[in-house]
């Protein structure tokens, strides 16, 4: 088990050049649209060639049992029949005049009674029972999901690629269907690689993560560290994490917040290159009276009502933040608003009080940050 | 009127009938192919490419039959070589009658195939790749019936051009009553000998064989319009 890819392409003003390999069942690809994502699958799928680069599946100690899809330098490229590797497409791709049944055989190159028992060992392993007539059209989201599935699964691949499989489904459907889909994958001994710019989606599903932008790889890790740890700004926004400062280091233990205005002290030593911090959205503790440590004012500048859920936006008080009411200052990058979302508990609390005067910042959840 | 009918020679119908199934069978598959093939170019070859595929239908018929004649007459070389070497006669034949009209309606069905083509979703052909489809099985058991209606309303105006050609057929295979007088050519000649009675007979089954057609192009393309909202 594992896989290696290492490859460069270029179309038009997008580069793409990424290279990695993993031996984890489970992989995740977040990145915002049009970073290269697909790309890349596609690219070990042979449906897009690269430039150049290797692509091999199976990097084991035994390199005869390795399975090079694509090698520029030797001249290798498989053809897509030839790589034997599952791909989900995002709107599932089912073949629309083809029955349920005529789908998940399509690929398979079997006896007829082998072909047939193994259509009919999908149909019942992806409760697809009674719908084997069916045509696709006929298909709630779900089922065609399930489908698409059985048809990969019935061919065997060594490798199964998942391309924003939920991008399709109703709002509602999603996150039962993710639960379901990783529990659906779980009797499937290769490994998966799921693309996605959810970042709920990537953290349920993956062991590893991999977070892409304009056509690089930005990070990569166990996806727990990643999001525990995200260490440079844009891996943290991909993570999810909301709220960011600039930040100049006084001293050890203390850092200027410039957009923030407020003076940062920390028990850990802070690292020489940190030049912002994060702080996530849920994480503020909201403070009566006297100004505590690590404070910042509560200056509101909105609200929004969500069903189970309040978010305030903070007008950051630093000294740059003096050009928000400034006239003439359109051009001056303006520091965003801050944001503390409150969830249901909470927000019965603080409705029963008056506003808070301070959000205080919680020291394991700031995030030391480099750009 | 019974005796009208007995003493008409009904040879036309049957050789435009023959002439239209034989051009539609020959149209259909260089068609298909050609549209598969045409798809897959960039578009500026394409636009070259597609250009001399639809010329036949852009230009007049008996221009298109000119040319045609030109090159298969027995007198130039390639009319010599089929003819010497092979014993095939197109000029003057019914050969000649099939030759023009696929000819002539070929570009209906390539043009068609072609459209229908360019409207398949590309994850289709790519997700029968990754499962290990031939090119082939892919082509014709995905594509295809995928195509299906825009292919079938091809097959069926290709079949009505090809039935109706008179231009190109006249000066190619001429107007051998029995052999290559089409019902086209026959409602030319009648009306020159002034027996409008047979011309109009001959018009009404035109009329109804051309309104069948649209019928049929019309149900096949439109069953999947059922949801389109009426305005």
């Amino acid at each position: 088990m594992g896989f290696l890819v290492d490859i460069q392409k270029k179309l038009g003003d997008f580069q793409l050049d990424i290279s990695f390999s993993s031996n984890v069942r489970r992989i995740g690809i977040l990145g915002p649209s049009g970073c290269g994502k697909s790309m890349t699958l596609k690219s070990i799928a042979g449906i897009e060639q690269p430039d150049r680069g290797r692509i091999v599946i199976g990097t084991g100690d035994d390199p005869a049992s390795n399975h090079v899809l694509y090698d520029s330098a030797k001249k290798i490229n498989l053809k897509p029949q030839k790589r034997n590797v599952g791909y989900m497409f995002q709107n599932y791709a089912l073949f629309p005049t083809m029955t349920v049944a005529q789908n998940i055989a399509a690929g398979l190159r079997l006896p007829a009674a082998q072909r047939d028992e193994r259509v009919r060992e999908m149909i019942s392993r992806f409760r697809l029972q009674g719908l084997e007539d069916h045509l696709p059209g006929q298909l709630s989201g779900g089922q065609q999901q399930r489908v698409a599935l059985a048809r990969i699964m019935a061919y065997q691949p060594d490798l199964i690629m998942l391309d924003e499989p939920f991008s399709a489904l109703d709002q509602h459907l999603k996150e039962r269907l993710q639960h379901e889909l990783i529990s659906m994958l779980e009797g499937y001994q290769g490994q998966v690689i799921l693309v996605s710019h959810s970042r709920d989606e990537i953290y349920r599903f993956s062991e590893e993560l991999l977070i892409m932008e304009q056509g690089r790889i930005l990070a990569r890790g166990k996806t727990q560290v990643l999001f525990d740890h995200p260490h440079t700004k844009p891996v943290a926004k991909m993570t999810g994490c909301k709220n960011f400062s600039a930040a100049r280091r006084l001293d050890a233990h203390t850092l200027r917040l410039t957009d923030w205005g407020i003076d940062l002290h920390l028990r850990r030593e802070i690292p020489e290159e940190i030049t912002a911090i994060g702080y996530r959205a849920h994480f503020f503790e909201p403070v009566w009276g006297e100004r505590r440590e690590n404070c910042i004012p509560f200056r509101l500048s909105g609200v929004d009502e969500l069903p189970f859920e309040r978010r305030y936006y903070i007008a950051p008080a630093g000294e740059t933040a003096a050009g928000i009411a400034g006239p003439g200052s359109g051009t001056a990058e303006e520091p965003e608003t801050i944001c503390w979302f409150v969830q249901e508990e909470e927000r019965r609390r603080l409705d029963a009080s008056p506003a808070p005067d301070w959000l205080q910042l919680k020291e394991e959840a700031v995030l030391l940050l480099r750009d | 009127m019974a005796e009208f009918l007995e003493s008409l020679d009904w040879s036309p119908l049957i050789i435009s009938l023959k002439t239209g199934v034989v051009a539609t069978i020959i149209s259909f598959f260089i068609g298909l192919y050609a549209a598969r093939k045409v798809v897959k170019l960039s578009y500026k070859v394409k636009a070259v490419v597609d250009g001399i595929l639809t010329l036949p239908m852009v230009l007049p018929p008996t221009v298109a039959g000119f040319i045609l004649l030109l090159i298969f007459s027995r007198r130039r070389p390639i009319g010599i070589f089929l003819d010497q070497q092979l014993d095939i006669q197109v000029v003057q034949t019914w050969l000649g009658c099939i030759l023009a009209a696929t000819v002539i309606a070929f570009p209906l069905m390539y043009r068609n195939a072609r459209a229908a083509f360019e409207q398949i979703d590309a994850n289709l052909v790519y997700a029968g790749r990754t499962l290990g489809m031939s090119e082939t099985s892919i082509f014709w058991r995905i594509v295809v019936p995928t195509a299906g209606p825009g292919i079938a309303s091809g097959t069926i105006l290709t079949f009505a051009r090809a039935m109706g050609e008179y231009g190109a057929t006249s000066m190619l295979a001429g107007n051998i009553p029995g052999k290559t007088g089409t019902v086209s050519q026959r409602i030319a000649m009648v009306i020159q000998d002034g027996d409008y009675v047979t011309a109009g007979f001959w018009v009404v089954v035109v009329l109804l064989i051309a309104f069948l057609i649209i019928f049929l192009v019309n149900l096949l393309t439109g069953r999947n319009m059922k949801n389109i909202k009426r305005w």
